[in-house]
């Protein structure tokens, strides 16, 4: 990958930001706002969880659980003190430093375990924390939750859309540098073979226990966008429908990349507007969670690289061919296939 | 001499199965050592022990003088055991140069750098496209390992696991499975390493014939045990081995 292209993508991206930060402008209806800003912060949930499943090759049911720590922080703080920045600032940093402390000791725990030992038990701790929030009444208010109030400028929807988009901007760089860095590349090894990596001379519990700590903490933050946005917190921020959620978001857009949970947050939270408010023409559109399953197995089946891996395919397929036809005219066709999928997952 | 890697009365049982019994061997350090011997002989297990992807059941297994028994895979290559398999073991879905980069950026100790482009290490591509031309394989360096031919796979290995510049390279059957015109290019390979005197080579072969003029000391093993020990002059004319491997029923399998 030469520099000339990185810079490219780079510019993109930092072009669709700016656009985007148009849009609140000339959609100025508070729910379309709204929708937007719940497409921001599960953009970010979703990347986070892909830095586990897409790269690190870990598949987690209880991701949501840091979602969850997030969320409940920031409610808990902006309840117990007064709604100001300062507390907000407090909330945030309560809510990272909670979810770096529980990601890395339930990393610890149970990143040795293989791949289905270690998704079941995730889905057990999740499920932990979600009784726990339900018993604990006096802090979290059990299964109906509260409701909480927050400083002037966050409860203006215009502010809050910045600040969801300002922060999915730089975590997106973020994570993308990290996926890019001779960290992130070995991260994608342990996808690939972990018993090769670790006869490479890499000890592969730490990469996954870190891998694990950073989408913990970006998940959390995406919690605390969540919270914030609902100006209430519930049980529901840990129940495993999110992980289900955004691990639809994730498979969607495409495993292995970044873009591609952002988009794939984007397909699932429009649609999910737009199917529930055609519940009037028939009852099928109200229950539109069946017609996700459907979705669920068809991409599975067709679309298993997501739509951000399957156009990456077919684009550098084209590209490659032509750069190949270029350098050999005379190379046979099924030479030319052999080498496909260059470069696929280097371009994320 | 001195003996880099040594073990003594190894064993290993899966089960009521002994797939390595009681070896204790020296490997002379700097050398050639081939271990031949017919299928089920144990030679891929014994490497696995040396490797450290098995426990022994009991025995021990000694580096420069130091018992690593107990260490794993990933500290014992960090020590300078480094392996390739038989079952080609690469990562299928990265690019053949991505493949080998990885190796050398394990060798240069860079681990948890996190905040630099990968690119930022210039020298890791330099020396990852050396090792390339050197396996004869640097016109394949962007295709996706998944995409390579048997052979070239194997050469894939090799180029891995000279990157990681291990003292010791542990290098199970580097042909099998090849084509014949494809084996010539490999055995450069080796001879290429075996000349520049400064690396312990061990060696599973099935094929007699190819080892035999590289080796210093070949070791056959046959049902676990470590049968006989010599120059590749003195194995060919043992009449244990002889009789075990060289002749009678397993003269089909050295084909």
């Amino acid at each position: 990958m030469n520099l000339a292209k990185v810079e490219k993508s780079t510019w993109i991206y930092l072009a669709i930001s700016l656009l985007l930060v148009i849009v609140p402008f000339i959609v100025t209806g508070r729910s379309m706002q709204f929708i937007i800003i719940q497409f921001f912060i599960f953009a970010i949930f979703a990347m986070s969880y892909d830095i586990l499943l897409g790269y690190t090759g870990i598949i987690s049911f209880g991701h949501v659980m840091f979602f969850g720590i997030g969320a409940y922080s920031t409610a808990i703080v902006m309840n117990r003190f007064d709604s100001t920045i300062l507390s907000f600032i407090l909330a945030i940093i309560i809510a990272i430093i909670l979810a770096a402390i529980v990601s890395l000791i339930v990393g610890m725990l149970t990143l040795r375990l293989k791949s289905h030992f270690y998704a079941m038990l995730t889905l057990a701790l999740a499920g932990l924390f979600l009784v726990g929030a339900e018993k604990w009444r006096s802090l979290t208010g059990g299964n109906d939750g509260f409701t909480f109030s927050l400083p002037e400028i966050l409860r203006d929807s215009q502010s809050l859309y910045m600040l969801c988009l300002l922060s999915l901007v730089l975590i997106f760089f973020g994570l993308r540098r990290l996926t890019k860095s001779p960290f992130g590349r070995v991260l994608m090894a342990i996808r690939e073979n972990e018993k090769r990596t670790e006869s490479l001379g890499y000890k592969i519990v730490h990469y996954k226990v870190i891998a694990s700590v950073v989408a913990g903490v970006v998940a959390s933050f995406a919690g605390v966008l969540y919270s914030i946005s609902l100006r209430f917190v519930n049980t529901s921020v840990f129940a495993t429908d999110m992980t289900i959620d955004v691990l639809l978001m994730t498979i969607i857009g495409g495993v292995g990349t970044l873009i591609g949970p952002i988009i794939g947050a984007g397909l699932v939270e429009f649609a999910h507007h737009w199917l529930s408010s055609l519940a009037d023409v028939h009852w099928i559109f109200e229950r539109w969670i069946i017609l996700y399953g459907i979705v669920y197995i068809l991409v599975v089946i067709f679309f298993p690289l997501g739509i951000v891996g399957t156009i990456q395919k077919k684009f550098f397929n084209r590209q490659n061919y032509q750069k190949k036809k270029q350098q050999n005219p005379r190379r046979k066709l099924d030479e030319g296939r052999k080498e496909d999928e260059d470069e696929l997952y280097r371009n994320g | 001499m001195e003996a880099i890697l040594e073990t003594k009365d190894l064993s290993i049982a899966f089960g009521g199965h002994v797939a390595v019994n009681g070896v204790s061997v020296k490997i002379t350090e700097k050398k050639f050592t081939s271990i031949i011997g017919p299928n089920g002989a144990g030679k891929t297990t014994f490497f696995n022990l040396l490797s450290g992807q098995l426990t022994p059941t009991h025995g021990t297994i000694y580096f420069k003088g130091r018992d690593i028994t107990k260490l794993s895979t990933t500290n014992r290559t960090r020590l300078g055991i480094g392996r390739s398999f038989q079952i080609t073991n690469v990562f299928p879905n990265l690019t053949v140069h991505e493949n080998v980069r990885l190796a050398v950026q394990s060798q240069a100790n860079v681990r948890y750098q996190m905040l630099a482009h990968f690119n930022h290490y210039k020298q890791f591509k330099e020396k990852a496209n050396e090792l390339l031309e050197l396996v004869f394989l640097d016109d394949k360096a962007n295709s996706l390992a998944v995409n390579l031919a048997h052979g070239e796979k194997r050469k894939l290995e090799i180029a891995m696991l000279l990157a990681l510049e291990t003292e010791i390279l542990l290098l199970d059957e580097p042909t099998a499975g090849m084509s014949l015109e494809e084996v010539p290019a490999i055995i450069d390979v080796i001879k290429k390493i075996k000349g520049q005197e400064d690396r312990t080579i061990v060696l599973i072969e099935h094929k007699m014939d190819m080892i035999l003029g590289m080796s210093d000391e070949v070791l056959v093993l046959f049902h676990g045990e470590l049968i006989a020990q010599g120059t590749p002059e003195e194995m060919i004319e043992n009449e244990t081995v002889q009789s075990a491997y060289l002749g009678g029923q397993y003269d089909e399998q050295l084909t």
